[in-house]
């Protein structure tokens, strides 16, 4: 029973992740019918906010080490511990959560810079020439990102207050010593919050409906004189702030690197398959689904049956739905069916 | 008139028979120095240079550490052709070098880019010894890259000095006339590190291993398997994980529901970071396992750009190494200024590795007198030499592995810089660390 919780709640955070990227691909694709191999940087420059304002944050002032003498070596105070003193290391302690109010403009500006800038350009072009064009901006923006902040992993931390475990065996009647990271539950509980607001935007408000509607038929909201293009950009720019904001909270539970989003950019897609293209819910759905069957399926006992399940079990799943289902689990007639 | 004629013709004669007789003499020597010359690949001949090939990884995971590689080996380039302070040119023993290049000759260099993937660095390495007429390459930070460049390389016969490769099978089952390893591996790392688990966990553990799942992973499990289980721990589950994992709750999860008490993460760079932060935030490291004793986790093989990636993760855990910037030896000390004088910071373990075996491979050059392979490799197999910042070092000719000290590092609990991560606890004898060369198997092949 234990182990079945642990699954269940690894799987959630790992298909909160998987949700949120594939939230935004489905509302880029829903809106603008572009199939966008670059969301998952947009995950991975959400990732580099947080660390660029951890980096910000701990600006140092530096003192040379005089041990060291075959080099400069440098020891190194954060500006913020030397002027504030505990409410300093409160709030270098709190980067992630703070990096949060840098990451929504952001995202926002990349957002609208993205789509205004090349995106747009291929709305009338073939699928197979968007995914070309979007797979090229993903690597140039890598490398950028490689450039700036290197090859490797840069350690990021939750704050202090919930960088422990919570005794969730406790809270299900089970074992005492059953535990599940804090950071982690919060992540999955963000995820949701996010959804559910972008869910809330899109069905209750006025701007929403209108988006919806453009979603289901642009050519008859356009004709009321709507212009459905700017709103568009407004979603697009909304897609990259979800995938901003996953990959923003992330960093505390894989230190981020400049090859972070395609890691998860493929498995996205194939949870927006498996959900149906265009459909919002489905993508949610599918993505804590796949996210829950890939950590069962990375259990020991299961792996002695099946080796290697673990790293088909999407893919397979996928498989037997398109067989079985073409449009995905909630996909729309007619939708990506050409 | 007539004497004058006679006179003529006899000198021309002369002169006649002098060239034919140098020509009949100088013959062999002709045939010999062409023959010589169709020999070996890439021979420079009567070229004023030579070309080495640098082949590391310079995009993808493992791309700052090919950085850093190939910063050594321009560090080398320089030195050998006389530049900049010498480094461990002024320390190495014994040294045929002259600072005047190799066998006189300039040294320069091509690189290629690994992608730590093994199609890429052969096609890389290929493109060197073909277009650019390399003599030797070097290079790589993956076991898996090393032995497919190793294999190229002996097919090519041209010289292969490994990089950073750790697996057994580079110098075991899959050695080659034509490769040489300066850089310590699994086996060694098992060997040295056993001893001070057994004084700091005690002798009846049971071990977890997380295992990344190639060449060098498999090798390390196993090697680490035999050293602890001859300690009298125990081996619960030895778990494959993908190289392409990024989240290790699931496998993390599992390890600490099991009836194991000691996690060994056979993991290397960021699958490393990633695994640990795993168990770090599953707060395993604070945790009492189901054996009534405290979690502990081993690191087998460290390195100071891993510990970079990981932070505070790493403090206080065990691991080993081959080269710390921070060893207090002549040879170290002159490496470590030459580099961080041209670069400004210490260089890794792998930056080591790299340059040294640039030294010996032009110094095996010098005293084997000739470029070719015929000569090089036996110049290499044997050999002994001192201060390069490892002590004593030998390259057994059966296997073309180096026998050296071996470090047993632990994150440094409390680092004064950020240079300062890895803190030196014991620099384990050669002797504890050799083996019978058979014991992987594998044959070296002909020259």
């Amino acid at each position: 029973m234990e182990a079945i919780l642990i699954q269940i709640l690894n799987g959630l955070d790992k298909g909160a992740a998987y949700a949120l990227i594939a939230l935004g691909l489905t509302l880029a694709f829903g809106t603008l019918g572009i199939v966008n191999f670059a969301h998952g940087v947009l995950f991975m420059l959400g990732a580099f906010c947080a660390v660029s304002v951890n980096k910000i944050l701990t600006i140092s002032h530096k003192i040379k080490d005089e041990s060291v003498t075959l080099f400069d070596a440098y020891k190194e105070i954060p500006y913020l511990e030397i002027w504030w003193g505990d409410t300093g290391t409160m709030i270098i302690d709190y980067s992630v959560p703070i990096s949060i109010i840098f990451t929504i403009p952001t995202m926002i500006l990349i957002g609208i810079a993205m789509e205004r800038g090349l995106i747009r350009f291929f709305y009338k072009r073939t699928h197979a020439e968007q995914i070309l064009v979007t797979f090229g901006l993903a690597i140039v923006v890598q490398e950028v990102i490689k450039h700036f902040f290197g090859a490797n992993p840069i350690p990021m931390s939750a704050p202090e207050i919930v960088s422990g475990s919570a005794p969730v065996g406790a809270l299900f009647g089970l074992s005492d010593s059953m535990v599940y990271p804090w950071w982690r539950l919060i992540y999955s509980l963000f995820s949701v919050i996010v959804i559910g607001g972008v869910f809330a935007f899109l069905q209750y408000t006025t701007y929403g409906m209108v988006v919806r509607a453009g979603m289901a038929d642009r050519d008859t909201v356009g004709l009321l004189g709507i212009n459905i293009q700017r709103r568009f950009t407004i979603v697009f720019a909304l897609a990259a702030v979800v995938a901003g904001l996953a990959g923003a909270m992330y960093t505390p539970i894989v230190g981020p690197d400049y090859h972070m989003g395609m890691e998860l950019l493929v498995l996205s897609f194939v949870v927006v398959v498996v959900g149906g293209m265009g459909s919002l819910p489905g993508a949610v759905a599918a993505g804590f689904l796949l996210g829950i069957l890939e950590s069962f399926a990375s259990m020991n006992e299961v792996k002695q049956i099946i080796p290697g399940i673990d790293q088909i079990i999407i893919y397979l799943v996928a498989v037997v739905i398109l067989l079985v289902r073409p449009r995905g689990l909630m996909g729309r007639k007619g939708v990506m069916e050409d | 008139m007539s004497d004058k004629k006679k006179h003529e013709l006899s000198r021309r004669t002369i002169l006649k028979t002098g060239v034919a007789a140098g020509l009949v003499f100088a013959t062999p020597t002709i045939l010999t120095r062409n023959a010589w010359a169709s020999e070996f690949t890439n021979d420079p001949g009567s070229s004023k240079s030579v070309v080495l090939g640098f082949n590391v990884p310079q995009t993808g995971a493992y791309s700052e550490e090919g950085a850093d590689e190939l910063r050594a080996y321009k560090l080398a380039v320089e030195h050998l052709n006389g530049g900049g302070d010498g480094g461990l040119m002024n320390t190495m023993k014994p040294m045929s070098l002259k600072g005047n290049g190799i066998l006189g000759k300039k040294v320069e260099y091509v690189t290629g880019d690994t992608q730590t993937k093994s199609p890429a660095a052969r096609a890389s390495a290929k493109r060197m010894i073909e277009k650019d007429g390399a003599l030797m390459i070097t290079g790589g930070s993956s076991s898996g890259v090393a032995i497919a460049v190793q294999g190229l390389c002996n097919e090519a016969k041209v010289m292969f000095m490994a990089g950073l490769t750790h697996s057994n099978d580079t110098t075991g089952k899959d050695k080659k006339r034509y490769g040489f390893r300066h850089f310590f591996n699994a086996y060694m790392s098992g060997q040295a590190l056993a001893p001070i688990l057994e004084k700091e966990f005690g002798n009846s553990r049971r071990a977890y291993h997380l295992t990344a799942d190639y060449s060098w992973g498999w090798t390390q499990e196993e090697s680490i398997k035999n050293a602890t289980e001859k300690l009298g721990w125990s081996t619960v589950a030895p778990v494959r994980t993908p190289l392409t994992q990024t989240d290790f709750s699931s496998y993390i999860t599992q390890a600490i529901n099991s009836d194991a008490d000691v996690l060994v993460l056979n993991h290397y760079g960021k699958n490393m970071n990633d695994s640990l932060k795993a168990a770090v935030s599953f707060d395993l490291r604070n945790k009492i396992a189901k054996t009534g004793k405290q979690w502990e986790v081993v690191v087998p093989l460290f390195s100071r750009k891993m510990a970079q990636g990981s932070g505070d993760d790493i403090k206080g855990i065990l691991g080993s190494t081959n080269w710390n910037w921070s060893l207090p030896d002549a040879a170290t000390k002159a490496f470590v200024k030459s580099f961080a004088d041209k670069y400004g910071f210490p260089p890794s373990m792998a930056a080591h590795t790299c340059y040294v075996q640039t030294l010996l491979y032009a110094d095996a050059c010098e005293r084997a007198g000739t470029f070719n392979p015929a000569g090089v490799i036996p110049a290499l197999e044997g050999h002994k030499f001192d201060n390069m910042g490892n002590g004593p070092t030998e390259y057994r000719a059966e296997d073309h592995q180096c026998f050296k000290d071996v470090l047993v590092v632990r994150g440094n609990p409390n680092p004064s810089t950020q240079f300062d991560l890895l803190k030196v606890e014991q620099v384990v004898p050669r002797s504890q660390v050799e083996y019978e060369a058979s014991m992987f198997g594998g044959e070296l092949g002909p020259i």
